[in-house]
Formats: structure tokens, sequence, C-alpha cells
């Protein structure tokens, strides 16, 4: 094992942190570094070369992942990180691609590319941290702010109703639908090891703290204290039906694993429909030239 | 390197403008295809997605031009050269990752088959009114190129040619067809794949451990990796140092926009593509690109019979534009007319460059149909007066 | 923690023992290692880190199992746990 200074040995996740970007931006109590040190784990468990493992994210505090982690990455536009992930993994079918992005910047930009990105089955894997906000932003409400919840453009309490993400994806025919919170380490890297492994549009929403903007405009404490009130409040229901997983303003969270099931992905069903249909004539895509 | 022959269908080809610009695509490489269907450039993806399956590619229909765009730029980090093809609306969605793309210096191809606009406008009729948008479309500063073709067989030749130049500068280039161009059928002659020149993507030689992903070359132009090479790599929107990373910072800001605007406009020598008729002795000269081009030729010949000393210019690069060669004929010509289907966008450029030295008739035209030959004539008397 | 019955296999399993490192500068003090750690090794100090935080310190050393809930659960990449080399999870 490598030593620091002061003849501490490095910390096992460094090969997998881009450690010249250490410390990131993130908040004191915000959830997405412990989601992140969950991925670097199940990273480091999933059996695939880490020179094809590209992560890309889009805009807001979460699209900021892809800038700490030591592989191919690439931090997009807002709401853009599936179409951008898709364009990749179609050009170069043995990367594995994986979109780690936040709630604003998947379901609500990026909503429209969300759904069809599970519904062409996609081969991607899609780690979406809920913070129930805009928090890049100053935390503004978002398409999953619960009802209720105070946000700087729901001044007097959002009226409106929030997606319910698991269900959304599993609708649009995603193959793996997951939701862990944070505090939840273990069977959440496991999920993410799970969903890494499986063919076709995996997903794992992530309930995290947002302790600056979140907690704090509804007054609930600090991350530490969301932390708590996962631990008391989240209930492990495999299976569950998608329609139970809405969310309600500090009420009980529903996690599990909800979908677990196989379809043929976009790029098997271009082989194998076009190899049907045109025979010999039909050249696969990885057999494309490459630009150089 | 010479083109890749299973991309190359040789031969003489009756074809319209549109099939024609893919098959100048996938003879220059191109291997993946995002797009969204949208007239009058639906042909160039209809026919994509029917040739690629025997070339060894992808064609994909995005859910929108914001997704077909961003696609287009992963799918070239992936290491495939890639392409997208829209008319005015969908131009539009396009231009946030046209941003992204010049950002990341993203090679890649963007086709705009003009409509009449603003907004839905005429679907189905001329217009070449998308041409600032080209140039200043996305937010920021940054340079482009732009080409625009003015026949099929010039659709097939300077498709190829927009790729080359997207590899060589690590830029989006705008193919700004028309819908005249686009829907004219006419022969097309594709050369062996031997015959035909294209620009492999640039690749580091350096190792991952030396190599620096946003380090300029000598003509300010970074080598480039492609994802799953080992390089490990962060590419970001954001104002970037030159390893890639994150640096918000005016000095670092200063550093990369004016290399992202010089890598095209102190290369612009090398990129510039004009074909030039008697302007060496002109006192008038009649610049034009695209459909404008050839609706002018009548104009001139009957001026040259009038005895008036018409020069011509058409342009295949419009940006960036001809700067230092506009500013020569200046001090030399009485004036220049530029017809355009549009209300007066390009000639602005030509206004700026020549900046007094010369007249400058600009020929205006909504869009809808082309000029009338005979209106551009009375310009170049009015003109040469 | 008392056990209602002794597991048959007691006398043969020996709990490994962890050593725990911070990086004291990159904690961002939130707690999560304090509050989770389940042999309660960890409180946080009173001396500030180089940001002002007050980072964790291992008060209970010896009690630490290596389960490693605090390398995961840290937000900031600032504690882990290397097994003590004398040390084997499972004998038997």
């Amino acid at each position: 094992m490598k030593k620091n200074a002061g003849n501490v040995p490095e910390h096992p996740m460094e090969n997998l942190l881009r450690m010249d970007r250490i410390p990131h931006i993130w908040c004191s109590t915000c959830g997405i570094g412990t989601a992140v040190s969950c991925f670097i784990q199940a990273l480091q468990n999933f059996d695939y070369p880490l020179d094809k493992i590209a992560v890309v994210s889009g805009i807001g505090c979460s699209g900021r992942i892809a800038g700490y982690i030591k592989l191919d990455s690439f931090h997009t536009t807002h709401g853009r990180a599936i179409p951008f992930a898709t364009g990749l993994k179609l050009a170069n079918p043995e990367l594995k691609v994986i979109v780690f992005s936040g709630d604003g910047d998947l379901v609500s930009i990026g909503g429209n590319h969300l759904i069809h990105a599970a519904r062409r089955n996609m081969d991607i894997t899609v780690f979406c941290v809920n913070n129930f906000i805009y928090a890049m932003t100053g935390g503004q409400c978002a398409p999953t702010t619960p009802t209720d919840a105070n946000s700087s453009t729901s001044p007097y309490g959002n009226f409106d109703h929030p997606f319910n993400i698991p269900l959304l994806v599993g609708s649009c025919g995603a193959t793996y639908v997951a939701r862990w919170t944070a505090l939840h380490i273990r069977r959440l890297t496991r999920s993410m090891q799970e969903a890494l492994e499986k063919p076709g549009f995996s997903f794992v929403e992530i309930i995290a703290p947002c302790s600056t903007l979140y907690a704090r405009r509804n007054r609930l404490g600090t991350g530490l204290d969301l932390m708590k009130f996962y631990h008391d409040n989240s209930v492990i229901q495999h299976g569950a039906p998608l329609e139970s997983l809405d969310i309600q303003f500090q009420k009980k969270i529903i996690v599990g694993k909800f979908i677990d099931k196989k379809r043929p992905t976009f790029l098997e069903a271009w082989d194998q429909y076009l190899g049907k249909k045109l025979g010999d004539k039909f050249i696969s895509a990885e057999k494309g030239i490459r630009a150089a | 390197m010479k083109a890749d022959p299973k991309g190359v269908l040789t031969g003489e080809h009756y074809l319209d403008g549109d099939h024609a610009c893919t098959e100048g695509a996938l003879a220059a490489g191109c291997r993946f295809f995002a797009g969204y269907p949208i007239t009058p450039s639906t042909e160039v993806a209809e026919r994509f997605s029917a040739r690629i399956p025997h070339v060894g590619g992808i064609f994909i229909q995005m859910e929108d031009e914001l997704g077909s765009m961003a696609a287009v730029v992963g799918a070239s980090w992936g290491g495939k050269k890639s392409m997208t093809v829209t008319s005015g609306p969908g131009f539009s969605l396009m231009m946030e990752n046209i941003g992204l793309a010049a950002m990341m210096e993203t090679p890649c191809v963007i086709v705009n088959v003009q409509r009449g606009g603003p907004s839905t406008g005429l679907p189905t009729m001329v217009g070449q009114s998308d041409m600032m948008q080209a140039r200043w479309g996305s937010h920021g500063d940054y340079e482009i190129i732009a080409i625009s073709p003015a026949s099929p067989q010039e659709a097939f030749d300077y498709s190829i040619k927009c790729f080359n130049l997207a590899e060589k500068y690590r830029v989006p280039v705008m193919f700004m067809m028309d819908e005249c161009v686009g829907h004219m059928t006419e022969k097309v002659v594709i050369p062996n794949p031997d015959q035909i020149d294209v620009e492999p993507r640039r690749l580091t030689k350096k190792s991952p451990k030396d190599y620096l992903p946003y380090e300029p070359n000598e003509d300010l132009v970074p080598d480039m990796i492609v994802a799953g090479d080992g390089y490990r790599i962060h590419s970001t929107g954001l104002t970037h140092d030159e390893r890639g990373y994150p640096a918000m910072k005016p000095e670092v800001q200063e550093k990369l926009v004016h290399r992202l605007v010089d890598k095209i406009s102190k290369n612009a020598d090398k990129i510039i593509e004009l074909e030039e008729d008697q302007t060496d002795d002109a006192d008038v000269i009649v610049m034009a690109y695209g459909i404008t081009s050839r609706v002018t030729m009548p104009a001139i010949f009957k001026a040259r019979k009038k005895g008036i000393k018409v020069g011509f210019i058409k342009m295949i690069t419009v940006w960036p534009f001809p700067e230092k060669r506009v500013r020569e004929l200046a001090k030399k010509v009485k004036a220049f007319v530029m017809p355009e289907i549009n209300l007066g966008q390009v000639a602005l450029e030509l206004e700026r460059v020549v900046s007094g030295k010369a007249g400058v008739h600009h020929i205006p035209h909504a869009g809808g149909w082309v000029h009338d030959p005979e209106d551009i004539y009375k310009v170049i008397v009015e003109a040469a007066k | 923690m008392q056990y209602w019955r002794k597991p048959l296999d007691a006398d043969r399993i020996q709990i490994p023992h962890g050593e725990i490192h911070i990086v004291r500068d990159r904690c961002k003090g939130c707690g999560f290692c304090v509050e989770y750690c389940p042999k309660d090794v960890l409180e946080l100090s009173s001396q500030f880190n180089i940001k002002g935080y007050h980072p964790p310190e291992a008060v209970n050393a010896d009690a630490c199992v290596h389960c490693q809930l605090c390398e995961l659960l840290c937000p900031e990449f600032a504690i882990f746990v290397t097994l003590k080399e004398e040390e084997q999870t499972v004998e038997g």
C-alpha cells in the first residue's frame, strides 16, 4: 500500500478518484459523497476492466460527480447526460456507460430522454441522486419536491405533485429499478453492482440529504438529521408495487429492489432484428470503423 | 487516409441533395447518426437508416433535437464520426449542445437543410436565413465552420469536406444546405474509395501519463482520445484548464475562449474555399452561396453581355468569412453585390469587412422561393454605375 | 450487546480488529461516522481541522471490528479502516 505523508496508508478509493480535485464541492452533511463512495465500492466489486467504464453527468450538484471519478468522465449540458451516454455507448459498445446525476437534471429537464432511454432499453446504468430540490441554483422547487415542502420558488409550500421516479422508469420498460437512501450503504452498493451487471436500462434512485437547502428551508436540521429520519422511516419492501412508491413530505419512504427483469437491449435488438431482415448483407455496429 | 470502401457507393447516380449528402457522409466515414425528422431534411435521415446496416454503424431516431445533438457529441467521444441533420426549428433546439461540442472540441457535423423562418415558417420551401444562427446560435464566444453546397454533387463532395474539417480542427461543422439543393435531383458521380481523402481523428500518441486533453498543438488544436482507450480523461462544458478540469477563473476563461476562436480564425486561410470567376479586373463582384449562387449566374452572364465587368465569388465556406480576400478586392472594385435568401445576414459581415472601401449592395429575399435573376441583374447594373 | 444464548461456534470465531485512519483535513465534520459506528469507536474531536471542522477521533480504537461502515458512509473519503495484520477473520 502506498504511503501518504505522515505515514498514513492511501485511502482505498483513491485509485478511482481524481485526488487532485478533492476536497469536492459538496456541503458538509450532503449525501452525494456517500453515494459516490458506494459507487466506487460497487465499481471495485464489479468485474469489468476499469478503462472500459465511462461516467456521464449532467448539471447540478450531482452533475459534478463525473468530475471526481478517475475514469473517462464527461460533464455535459443540463438534462442531456442520458442522450450523450446513448451516443457514447452506441459508438463504442464495449464501454460500460454510467449516468450519474441528480433528480432535476434527469427527471425534469432531461425527463424526455429518461423515458425514451428506458423505452429503448438502452444499455446504460443510471444512478439518480434525489435530494428533492434544485440545490446548485439555491433550493428551487423540483418535480421531485414533495407536496407541502418548502423551496425558494415554493415559499408557501409546494402545492404540486411530485414524480414517483421508479414508477416512471419502470412503466417505460427499465429492466432494473431500485431505490435506497444514502444511509443504506451496503444495500445501495450491492444494488449499484447489480445495476452495473444488468444488461439494458438499469436505474437506481438514491434518496440523499441536502443539508444546506432542503433541510434548512424545511427546518429539518442537518443532513445527519435526515439520515436519522431515513433510519426511522424507510421501509424495505422488495418488489413493492410501483404505484405505492410515492414520496410524501416527511412520511415513510419505501426502498428496495422493485424490478429485475430481462428484455433485449437496443443494441441486441438492432443486431438481431436487422440481422434477420438483411441476412448476409447486415454488418453489425461494432464492425463500423472508428474515426481513426 | 483513404475512404473505407464499405461506405462508398462508387458510380454515377441520380440523387437529390439530401441523399447525396448522406452518401458523402458515409464516404467520409460517418458511422453514427442521431436525428429527429424535420422537413425538408428528413431524406438524409431516411437514407442513412436504410444504408447504415449495410455499412456497419448506428442510426438512432432520438426523442428530439436536444437529444440528437447530445448523442452526436457522445458518439464522437466514443470514437465514431457522427452527424445529425435538421432544419430551422430543430437547429434552434440543437444550439445548446452545439455549444457543448465547441467547448469540448468535439468533431461532428450538423446538416441544416434550410427552410423559410422564423418559427415554423415555410417547412417545405427554401430559405437561407439560418446563416447567422449557424455562426452565433449558441451562447458565448466560439467559432465554427459553415459550408454551403449549390448542387447534389456538391452536397456529396462538401459533405466529405465537412467531416474532414471537423476532424482536423475538432470543431462542429455546419453543412448549410437549403431546401432547393436538398430536393433538387441531378447527376452525382461518386468516385472510387481510393480517390476520396478522409481525415482521420487526431488521436494522441502520448501515453496516458503524459497526455493532457486540452493541451494545444502548434495549430492550436489539441489531440484527442477515444473513451475506453485507457486515458481516463475528464471533459466538461465548464471553463477548463489543459487537464480538462473545471477552472472558473477569468485568466483560464481568457485563454480558453481565445484559443477556441483563434484555432479557426488563425487557420482561416487553410479552411476557406472559394470559387472565383473573373474577379481580377472586375468593377463589380457578386458573392453568393448555396442555391443563390446558381440563381445568380444568368444575371452575371447578362451583365457581362452588356459589357459590365462582373466578377463572381461562389462561397463554399461561408464561416469563417473570407475576410482577407474581400479586403484585397475591396481596394480594387466599385462594389460588391450579395443576394441571399434572408433579409441581410452574411451581407452584414460583408459590409463590416468592406468597411466603406467599396459599395455593398444586398439583395434581400424573405424566402419561399429563389431570387429572380432579373432582380440581381438590375442591382449589378446599379452597382456598376 | 448481550446474547440470550451463546453461539455454538463462539470459541472458534475471532473477532477482527481494524485500524482506523482519519484524513483529518479532508473531513467536513458531518458526524455520520460517529453516529453510525456500531461499536461507538468514534467521537468528534474538540480540535479544528484546516477547514474549521471538528474531525472525528477514535476514542475507543480497540473496539473497532473492521466493519468499514464509516469508510463507506463518509462523504469525504476522509476515513478508512485497515485490517490489523496480526488478526485473522475466521479460524477453523
